[in-house]
Formats: C-alpha cells, structure tokens, sequence
C-alpha cells in the first residue's frame, strides 16, 4: 500500500530511519529534495529530505528526529503503519557538477539530506571530503553509508566522544588550511550552518547550505517558509531550500524557526503526557 | 436549438405562462424585497459558525413572486455559466424547489457554493431588470440559489447526473479548486474517464484552504464533491503535476488531455522593511492555518498564533476573511489596513457590512511603510503613511496620495498581509515550452487552449486572480474545447 511504512530502523534515541512505499517519488525524486508529509488526521504537514530512494522497490528513506510533537509521532511509527499524507518531491533538486573538491559538513539530523548530495557529487567525479558533527557519539548516524561514497570522513564530537573533539567550523579549518576546496556544503541546525557559513566566507569558498525553515504547504501558496537571501525575500520550499550560505540571513532565520516555541513547547509536553497515560 | 430558442422554449410553457398571470407584475415590483436572516454580530464573532442562515421556505417563495419573468432576461447575461435563473426561480415561486435545485445544475455544478460566495451585485443581479429599468432593488438571485441548493441538500435527495456513455479516453484535471471541479463535472458527463491532481491533502482549493468557515462551510464543498465521486470521476490528493509526475508521465499513462486550473496560490508582500518580522503573515498562511490545518481547534497539531492587536493590510475578499478570522480567534482589536478609501474597497459590500456589524476597526487612507519588532524580532508596532485621495487613475478609481510628515505608529502584535497573489508557478516552471504572458498567467484562446495543443488552462492561473463563479465557466468552456478536441483526434 502507498504511504506504508516497510521498514524502520532506531539509528539512535531520537533518530530513526523509515523506508516507505512511496512509487511515484522513489522515481521523480532528486538528490535536494523534500516531502511534506501528515501523519494523521490531526497532523500538521512537516517537510522531511529524501534521504535516498529505490525507484525498482518503489520506495523512499527518510531520516527523523525527534524535536516536537509531529516529528514524535512519526518516530513513534511500527511497520506496517500508514501515513496519512506525503506530497513530493518538493524544492529544486541540488545542482551537482564536477568542481573538483568539494567539502561536505552534516550536523545532527542535517547528515540524512547531505547523503543523496554527497552520493550525487561523488558520483559526478569530485573529491569529496565529509565532515560529520554532533553531541556526542550516540547522535552521529550514517557513518557507513557517508563513508562509502566520500573520499575522506572526519568525524567531529563536541564531548569528543567520537572522532575528534571539537566543533564542525574546528574539523573545516583544518581541512580548508591542508588542501584546496572549491565548493562546499552544510548541512544543519541553523546555527551551525551560521557559523560554518562564516568559515567558508572566510576563505572565500563558494557554500551551499540547505535552510530548514517552518513550512505549511511546501509549494509556495503560504510564504511561511521565507528567508532574506542577499537582501531579497525568498520561498524555501521553491527557490530552495539551497541557496548561497554566503548571503543568507541566518539570524533572521533563526528567530523565524522559534516563532511558536511557546505552543510548541506545550504542544509536546501534553503529547507526551498522553502516551505516558496511554502506556 | 440555440440559447435564445431554448429560453423562448422554456419560458412559453404552460406551467410559466399560468404563474405570470397570476399575480399582476405591478403587485410583484410592490413587494419589498427579503433580507437574509443573520446571527447575531456580537455572537457570530466569537465562533464560525455561518453568518447567513439562509432563507425560510416562505421567504424564498415570496422572493420569488418578484422575478417578473423577463421575456429578455438580461439577469442570465450577468452570469458567467448562464443560469436558466427565471426558470428556477418560477419554480421557487411554484414551491417545486427540486425541480428549481435541477434547473441551476443544467450549467452550475456548485449551487450551494455559488449562491453564498458569488458577487451578486456585481453580476446576476447587477443585470436584473430591477436594478436595470425600475432602480430598485434586484431580485435576490444569489439567495434564492443558495436555499434551491440547501433544500436540495437537506432533502437528501440530490440528483445525480446520469451518465450516457463511457468513452474510456482518459483526461486529466490538474487542481481542485472550482475550476477544476467545474470542468470535471462536465467532462465526465460527456462521457470521459476523468481523475483530478490535486497538490494538498484535500479538494477545493480556496474553498478550502482559504474561504472560512463562516461563509462557506468546509461540508457544503465535501458534498458537492462527494457528487463528482459518485458520478465517477477519480481524485487523487497529495499530486504535484510538474513535480510528483510530469505531464510526459501522465501521456505514457493514457492521459490525452489535461485541464490545468492550479490557481493563484502565490502570496504578494509589500517589500517593505520588517515585513520578516515574526508573526507577519501572509493572508494564505493565516488561513490555511485556521481552515485547512484547522490550528483553532486544540486536538489538531498545527498551531496558529493570533495577538490581541491583529492588523490586516488590504481592501479585497481575503482581507476581510483574514480580519474576521483574527477576530473569532480571540483578538481584542482588530483593523483593516487599507490605503484607499472604503468606498474603493474591493471586498464584497456584504462582507464589509459585516465585518463592521462584528466591530472590525476600519484604518482606511493608512499605508503600512515600516514594521517595527521587539529584542526577539516579534513584531510589535506598524509606521503608517496616511493617505488623501487625488486624481484617479487607470481604474478609474481615486489615486491615494501620501500626506507628507503624516505618519502614525500603531501598536500590533499580529500582522497579516493581504495585498494580492500571483499566478502559482509550479506548473510554468514545469513546461518551459508554454506562451505566458508578462504576469505570469497562461495564455489560452477562446477554448481555453494553451500553447500546447493537449493542454487547456482556466481560472486563476489565466485571470491571475478573479472569483469563483468565473473560474468554473473557464471550466465548462475547456471542457467544451477539449470535447472538441478530443473528438476531431479520435
Ligand atoms: C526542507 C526541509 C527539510 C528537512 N529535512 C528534515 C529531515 O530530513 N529530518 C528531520 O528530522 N528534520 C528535517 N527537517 C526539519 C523538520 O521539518 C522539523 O524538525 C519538524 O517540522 C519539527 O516538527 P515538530 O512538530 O516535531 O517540532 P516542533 O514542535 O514544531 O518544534 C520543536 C523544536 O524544533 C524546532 N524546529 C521547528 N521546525 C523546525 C525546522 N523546520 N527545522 C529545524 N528545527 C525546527 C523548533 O524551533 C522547536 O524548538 C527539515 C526541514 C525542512 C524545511
Ligand atoms: C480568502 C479568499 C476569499 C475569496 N472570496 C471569494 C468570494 O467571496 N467570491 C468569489 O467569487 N471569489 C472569492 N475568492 C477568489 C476565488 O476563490 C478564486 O478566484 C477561485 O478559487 C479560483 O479558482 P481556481 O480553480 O482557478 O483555483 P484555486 O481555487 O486556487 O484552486 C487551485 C488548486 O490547484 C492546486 N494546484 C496548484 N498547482 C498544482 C499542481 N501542479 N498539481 C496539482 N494541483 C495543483 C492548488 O493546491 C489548489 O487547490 C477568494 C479568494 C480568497 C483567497
Ligand atoms: S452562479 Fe453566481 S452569477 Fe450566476 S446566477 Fe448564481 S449567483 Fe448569479
Ligand atoms: S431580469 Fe430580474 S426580474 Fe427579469 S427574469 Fe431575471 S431575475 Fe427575474
Ligand atoms: S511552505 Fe508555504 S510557501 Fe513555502
């Protein structure tokens, strides 16, 4: 059945992994792009990356953390659940040519959509370097699929649980100061994407950075999803959601993203009283 | 047999000729004509429920005793599909409200909808005799529409179209709103195996996400499409044509026609600094949330957020929803922002009345220049620009003039911006083969063909922006054309 969940995978306390029938944009699909989906009735539409796809099975990857109430009801999905709505593949399909080097960084959940991207990159002949950034060790995922198709994978922890100690911007420095990168990609929270956009400007390196701003109905119809981009207003979910990371107004953004932290906030606090009740 | 010939036809029969004679037509244009009964203003803002109640069965059938049952009845030029309106308003009077029902689904699919969201005014009744000759008052066509439909509706007993013959020649509709649905009642009338692409969760279009509840319940569109169910065309939600499967995809799948009626679903904003300020929203936005995602309501998750100073920018339909929405949702103060003069509002007379009669404040001759926001960028005050009316312009409506050094600061906490909407993209951007014009509309001939010889278009996507009775006759005229199409082909 469309929409089925056939498979799901905890990648970690608040991560998971879900594959799901979904035909028609296991085949459209590109690397760059998002679905929006409601998991039920009472849902509210959340845009999730496609994170991969198989367009024989039919099927596509999505990769879920759990933030709030929408994304929890997802993660907390068996097989064999349905959901109720998944409209895609929405936003403009990354643009991947051979630049030569290229350096990717992921941070948190921000790794599931680099994966297509950096697949894509690899695949068109550039060298490419992957940063992977989170907490600690539990909160990095796909580090074996990250790995088979870059050329080199640093892991960064803040804790230094993993890899190495330090932050995201600390692991593209000392690339940046060893080899030439003629492009590169971020891919996170929004603060980390502020500060590593910041790193590249310094070096005067062309940076891509994929905006996860709120979003109702991901086709343009509501402007929710807005951004200052050079001065301009643009749409994240059609003029994106990659834009120049260069140009981009992280601050505004992120003040934009806490716009209902208070309904949110309680929002989940009640969700999460009613499973606890239910349990 | 043409148009003129068939209202001949209908109106010299005997059931007509016998309800003419019996009352004389001085008596007729003597009676005063009905008022719609309203909920109370002070109760109806504080929930959704409809603010036209509708009219009782003998107020219908006294409206209709006015209709004189024009031998030229230039009422039916004011209507964009050409309702047979004295014949189904002489059924009113004859108290057949079914057959009256039947009557106005010879060419309008959607009644029920038509009737309460239609500018009247501005056209049926605009062409009514009354308003016309006698300068009085029209007869109330809009009213009488909407309680054939409710009847017919309530009744239980709503006809369904029979459907001669099955063609098997499949067509695709892309859009759920009235023009799509309009032409997909008619193309599968005429016998074609019809499924509808629709891009959100549900079907209607602005009649979902963006007509409120309290002027157009969300149930009255579900069973007007419930129709279409039964007759036999398909509906498929959550379709991006151009995005989920491209029009290649649909021709490999047997689609040899395609109506696209995607609307104009692309925000305007003013440009002008603060406008990024959180809690400014646009009028799509604010509604969507509040009618498609239902935020109000506590069990459903999207939120929505609405201050106690809630200002709306513009003049139109959507502003007026947006303010009397925000009202509903809790707001102590909320204001229309509007440059011009009241006078020159777009909006719908009726909705203005009763945005008034509901305590909506009225800054008109303002214009917002400036947002200003708080130490988390929450907006919290507006610079407006007051405005004097000049010379008019190209409308031929009064130019607003700002007034140099007049500028007031108003306190809000909410704004919504409801300034107008562009032609929705997605398609365009999809066939970088199709002629569009400098606004970004599809260009289509009298047949509402494109460029593309299997693709017609219709509605907001052609008019950039227009009503809903105007977006269901561009349906009905592309399903015509691609009939004709389709038959020189196969
Ligand atoms: C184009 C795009 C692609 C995305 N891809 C993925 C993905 O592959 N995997 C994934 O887990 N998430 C992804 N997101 C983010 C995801 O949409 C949000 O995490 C989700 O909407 C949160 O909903 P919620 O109800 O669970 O949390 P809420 O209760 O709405 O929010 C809880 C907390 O999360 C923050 N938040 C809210 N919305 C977002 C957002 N859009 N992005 C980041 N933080 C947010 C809020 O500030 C708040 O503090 C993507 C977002 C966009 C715009
Ligand atoms: C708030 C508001 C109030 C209004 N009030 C009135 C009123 O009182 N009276 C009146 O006559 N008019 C009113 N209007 C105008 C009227 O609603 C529109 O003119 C009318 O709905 C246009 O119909 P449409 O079928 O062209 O497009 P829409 O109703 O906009 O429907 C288009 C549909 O196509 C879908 N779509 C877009 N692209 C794609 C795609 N690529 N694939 C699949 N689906 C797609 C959209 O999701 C949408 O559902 C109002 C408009 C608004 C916004
Ligand atoms: S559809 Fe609209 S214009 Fe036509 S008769 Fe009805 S109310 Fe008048
Ligand atoms: S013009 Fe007015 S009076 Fe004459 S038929 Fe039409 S509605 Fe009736
Ligand atoms: S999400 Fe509505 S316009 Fe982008």
């Amino acid at each position: 059945m469309a929409n089925e969940i056939l498979e799901k995978v905890n990648f970690s306390e608040n991560v998971v992994k879900l594959i799901i029938r979904s035909p028609y944009i296991a085949k459209s699909r590109k690397a760059g792009h998002f679905v929006i989906i409601r998991a039920d009735a009472a849902g509210e539409r959340i845009p999730l990356t496609i994170a991969g796809s198989d367009p024989e099975q039919g099927t596509i990857m999505l990769v879920v953390q759990r933030v709030g109430v929408s994304s929890a009801k997802l993660c907390d999905m068996k097989v064999g659940d349905t959901i109720l709505d998944i409209v895609g593949p929405l936003g403009e399909a990354t643009k991947v040519h051979k630049v030569g080097t290229i350096l990717a960084c992921g941070g948190g959940v921000g790794v599931a959509p680099m994966l297509p991207i950096v697949e894509a990159f690899k695949k068109a002949g550039n060298r490419v370097v992957t940063i992977l950034a989170a907490r600690n060790k539990d909160l990095i995922i796909l580090e074996d699929e990250m790995r088979l198709h870059s050329d080199e994978l640093i892991i960064m922890t803040d804790d230094g649980s993993y890899g190495q100690k330090g932050l995201v911007t600390d692991g593209m420095k000392a690339v940046i100061q060893r080899e030439k990168i003629d492009e590169s990609i971020i891919i996170g929270p929004a603060i980390m994407m502020k500060f590593a956009s910041l790193t590249t400007k310094e070096f005067n390196i062309p940076t891509q950075a994929s905006l996860n701003t709120i979003m109702v109905d991901g086709t343009g119809m509501c402007g929710a999803c807005r951004v200052s981009v050079g001065g301009q207003t643009k749409f994240v979910c059609v003029d994106g959601p990659e834009f120049d990371a260069h140009q981009v107004d992280f601050d505004e953004m992120i003040e934009r993203l806490g716009a209902y932290k208070t309904q949110e906030k309680v929002a989940y606090e009640a969700h999460e009283h009613e499973c606890k009740r239910k349990h | 047999m043409d148009f003129a010939e068939y209202l001949k036809e209908q109106r010299n029969q005997e059931w007509r000729k016998e309800l003419r004679s019996n009352i004389k037509s001085k008596d007729r244009t003597a009676i005063e004509k009905v008022h719609m009964p309203e909920e109370n203003p002070h109760v109806r803002n504080t929930n959704n429920i409809e603010v036209n109640t509708g009219l009782t069965m003998e107020m219908a059938m006294k409206e209709a005793q006015r209709c004189l049952d024009c031998g030229d009845p230039t009422c039916i030029s004011g209507c964009p599909v050409n309702i047979n309106i004295p014949k189904f308003i002489k059924n009113i009077e004859k108290g057949d409200f079914l057959a009256a029902a039947a009557s106005i689904k010879e060419t309008n699919s959607f009644p029920a909808v038509c009737g309460r969201v239609c500018p009247q005014e501005i056209q049926c009744e605009q062409k009514c005799f009354y308003t016309q000759k006698l300068n009085l008052p029209s007869v109330a066509i809009g009213y009488l529409e909407r309680f054939a439909a409710d009847f017919e509706r309530k009744s239980g007993k709503i006809s369904i179209p029979e459907i001669s013959h099955h063609n098997h020649i499949k067509v695709a509709v892309i859009g759920g709103g009235p023009g799509g649905l309009a032409a997909a009642f008619d193309l599968v009338k005429f016998g074609y195996d019809v499924t509808v692409f629709e891009a959100l969760h549900e079907i209607g279009g602005v009649l979902k996400y963006g007509i409120p509840e309290f002027r157009l319940p969300n149930e009255i569109v579900d069973v007007e499409v419930s129709t279409l169910t039964k007759m036999g065309v398909k509906f498929v939600t959550n379709f991006i044509v151009g995005k989920t499967a491209t029009f290649d995809d649909l021709r490999v799948e047997g689609f040899k026609a395609f109506f696209v009626a995607s609307g104009a679903g692309l925000p305007n904003f003013m440009n002008i600094p603060g406008e990024n300020l959180i809690n400014i929203f646009s009028s799509n936005e604010y509604l969507t949330r509040v009618n498609l995602m239902n935020a109000a309501k506590s069990e459903f998750d999207t939120p929505v957020f609405s201050g106690k100073n809630v200002a709306v920018i513009g003049g139109g339909n959507t502003a007026m929803d947006s303010v009397r929405t925000a009202k509903r949702l809790g707001a102590n103060r909320a204001m229309i922002i509007y440059r011009r003069s009241i006078e020159e509002m777009p909006a719908r007379i009726e909705e203005v009345k009763h945005a008034q009669e509901e305590g909506i404040e009225f800054l008109n001759l303002h214009n917002p220049i400036e947002y200003l926001g708080d130490d988390q960028r929450r907006v919290k005050s507006m610079k407006l620009q007051k405005m004097e009316l000049g010379e008019p312009d190209s409308s031929g409506r009064r130019r607003p003039v700002p007034i140099e050094g007049a500028i007031e600061i108003v306190e809000t906490d909410t704004v919504v911006v409801a300034v107008g909407v562009s032609p929705n993209p997605l398609i365009p951007r999809s066939l970088p083969n199709l002629n569009m014009s400098k606004w970004g509309t599809i260009v289509v001939n009298d047949q509402m063909q494109s460029s593309i010889e299997d693709i017609f278009a219709g509605g907001d996507i052609v008019r950039g922006g227009a009503t809903v009775i105007l977006a269901m006759g561009d349906g009905r005229r592309a399903a015509d054309g691609i009939d004709q199409y389709l038959k020189s082909k196969f």
